[in-house]
């Protein structure tokens, strides 16, 4: 027999699995479980996206694209960040096509990050920056989010963070797990500090479109930090494209080069065909946007409405399709709550502990399903909350 | 919000008010008098029912009516038009661009109906020149609705990041 383990590599030996692998396991094999554990939209990809994607295969366009991606559609997708948030960036140089967000995830940080850097990362965070951090030999450095502060990075906190050893930081708002945003006053207030430290932003966007009530603002529009931030953004959340896996990066011209030096190593490019119908979302979804974006923030509304009826203190998100209640009040650890609440109602939610440290004492609920699969979980956390 | 709310009801005339006013995160009472607002100011002007006759044991039978007819003296199309509406039966009727003047939808129980109301109530009427009465053989939308659900939805994983 092969001792496999001793054959691994030692970081990802010891790198953690994914906190809601278990759940995952638990939820698939058992019968009639609501789950409002899901990242992704609930809408069918709009027909013309499709229908590009398959007009692209029909014409044979089925060959490998440039590494950096389709020009056609970093030309859209340039047009639309100026379109949409105001910032311009040249298609040719400063943006790349990627395999979905998280590809651009792992290139940016394997690029920038050497044995023993620091990456600040604020917590509750997205589960994936902190292994990939760590993946590339760099020590993540956690900053606390609070709830009372809207879970917004506060000036503070990252200045503890800050050390000679800074390389980068990574933010995420809207955010997932939490929904909290920044606003531009909020980026305004870490300024100075990311300016004379010399650190990259990694802002990663992807829930941009799901802003509530307020224009999504990303912290390259504020000027002096543009060239500091590497944005991070893709199709999956805005157009409903999960499956699509089309991702891209906007950042300085330097930065894009290199990479695209693992880029064209690990992927070649993006799917051909993905990158087609991407090109139709970017140039004629904006209405499709619009739509999801309205049915989302009613959701967000009723949701929120109906967690603090049944007990559970939850503050009004202003992004992305999550919402974080605290569930302190029931002395449980986000686990256990989410185990229980598994084995007696069948509802699935995932443990705030799965975002790290941070969101131990609350339960991340994802409201990207029907109003009538909602109304049913609710029922059923109701009754779980009157059992304990 | 009204427009929100007017968007909501036209979807599903039976939503509760309690869901409502969690959706657009307003409270009942604003709801509930904005609805009664809206009914009497006609910008609410009925609650309809889609029902799929297809899936019941009563035959019913629809049609589209293209209308043409020439516009009276100071009345202009309105009041030709007063008096096509005016049939129950009718349930349906638009002034529309194009080739005729009127658009409209009938229900009816019969083939022979739709016919008798064609000849001996619609092309009487003074000012109507000529009708094309197309049958609706197949409902695939109504309202917004899809007539026909129950098809797979592509499924999602049960939990994702």
């Amino acid at each position: 027999m092969m001792i496999f383990d001793e054959l691994i590599n030692k970081q990802v030996r010891e790198m953690a699995p994914s906190g809601i692998r278990k759940f995952f396991d638990i939820a698939s094999t058992k019968k009639g479980v609501i789950s409002l554990g899901v990242g992704e939209p609930d809408f069918i990809t709009p027909y013309h996206i499709r229908e590009a994607a398959m007009y692209a295969i029909k014409c044979g366009k089925t060959f490998y694209t440039a590494n950096v991606g389709l020009l056609e559609l970093r030309k859209e997708i340039c047009n639309y960040y100026l379109r949409r948030f105001n910032l311009s960036y040249n298609p040719v140089g400063e943006c790349m096509i990627t395999v979905g967000g998280s590809e651009a995830i792992d290139i940016v940080l394997r690029a920038l990050i050497n044995e023993g850097d620091e990456v600040i990362l604020p917590t509750p965070s997205y589960v994936a920056y902190a292994p990939i951090v760590e993946l590339s030999k760099g020590k993540v450095v956690e900053v606390t989010m609070r709830e009372e502060n809207g879970f917004k990075l506060q000036r503070e906190e990252l200045q503890k963070a800050i050390s000679p050893k800074t390389k980068a930081i990574i933010i995420n708002f809207p955010s997932n797990p939490t929904g909290g945003i920044m606003e531009y006053d909020d980026y305004l207030q870490l300024a100075d500090l990311i300016k004379e430290n010399n650190i990259l932003v990694i802002s990663d966007e992807i829930y941009a479109e799901l802003t509530y009530d307020k224009k999504h603002v990303s912290i390259a529009n504020i000027p002096e930090l543009k060239e500091n931030t590497i944005i991070i953004n893709g199709f999956s959340k805005a157009y409903s494209m999960t499956g699509y896996r089309i991702g891209y990066i906007l950042a300085a011209e330097p930065l894009v080069r290199m990479f695209n030096k693992i880029h064209q190593y690990t992927i070649m490019c993006a799917c051909t065909s993905s990158q087609f119908a991407a090109i139709a979302a970017a140039k004629n979804g904006d209405k499709d946007i619009e739509e999801m974006y309205l049915s989302f923030k009613q959701r967000r509304n009723y949701i929120v409405k109906e967690l603090n009826r049944i007990g559970l203190k939850t503050h009004l998100p202003e992004g992305a399709f999550y919402v974080f209640p605290s569930i302190k009040s029931t002395n449980m650890t986000s686990n256990q709550f989410c185990e229980e609440l598994l084995e007696k109602e069948n509802l699935a939610l995932v443990p705030g502990s799965a975002f790290g440290k941070d969101g131990e004492g609350y339960v991340r609920i994802s409201y990207a399903y029907s109003l009538a699969e909602i109304k049913q979980a609710i029922t059923r956390l109701e009754r779980f909350l009157a059992s304990l | 919000m009204l427009k929100e709310m007017l968007s909501l009801l036209e979807k599903n005339a039976r939503i509760e008010v309690t869901d409502l006013a969690a959706l657009l995160n307003t409270d009942e009472k604003t709801v509930n008098e904005q609805i009664r607002e809206c009914e009497e100011k006609h910008i609410i002007a009925g609650y309809h029912t889609i029902i799929n006759w297809d899936n019941t044991n009563t035959e019913i039978v629809k049609a589209m009516i293209a209308v043409s007819s020439t516009p009276e003296r100071d009345q202009g199309y309105d009041h030709i038009a007063e008096i096509i509406a005016s049939y129950p039966e009718v349930a349906s009727l638009y002034l529309v661009s194009g080739r005729t003047e009127f658009m409209l939808i009938i229900n009816a129980a019969t083939m022979r109906e739709i016919a008798d109301f064609v000849a001996h109530r619609l092309a009487p009427i003074e000012g109507v020149r000529t009708t094309e009465t197309m049958f609706i053989l197949k409902e695939y939308k109504v309202m917004g609705e899809l007539m026909n659900k129950g098809k797979d939805k592509p499924g999602r994983l049960l939990m994702t990041l």
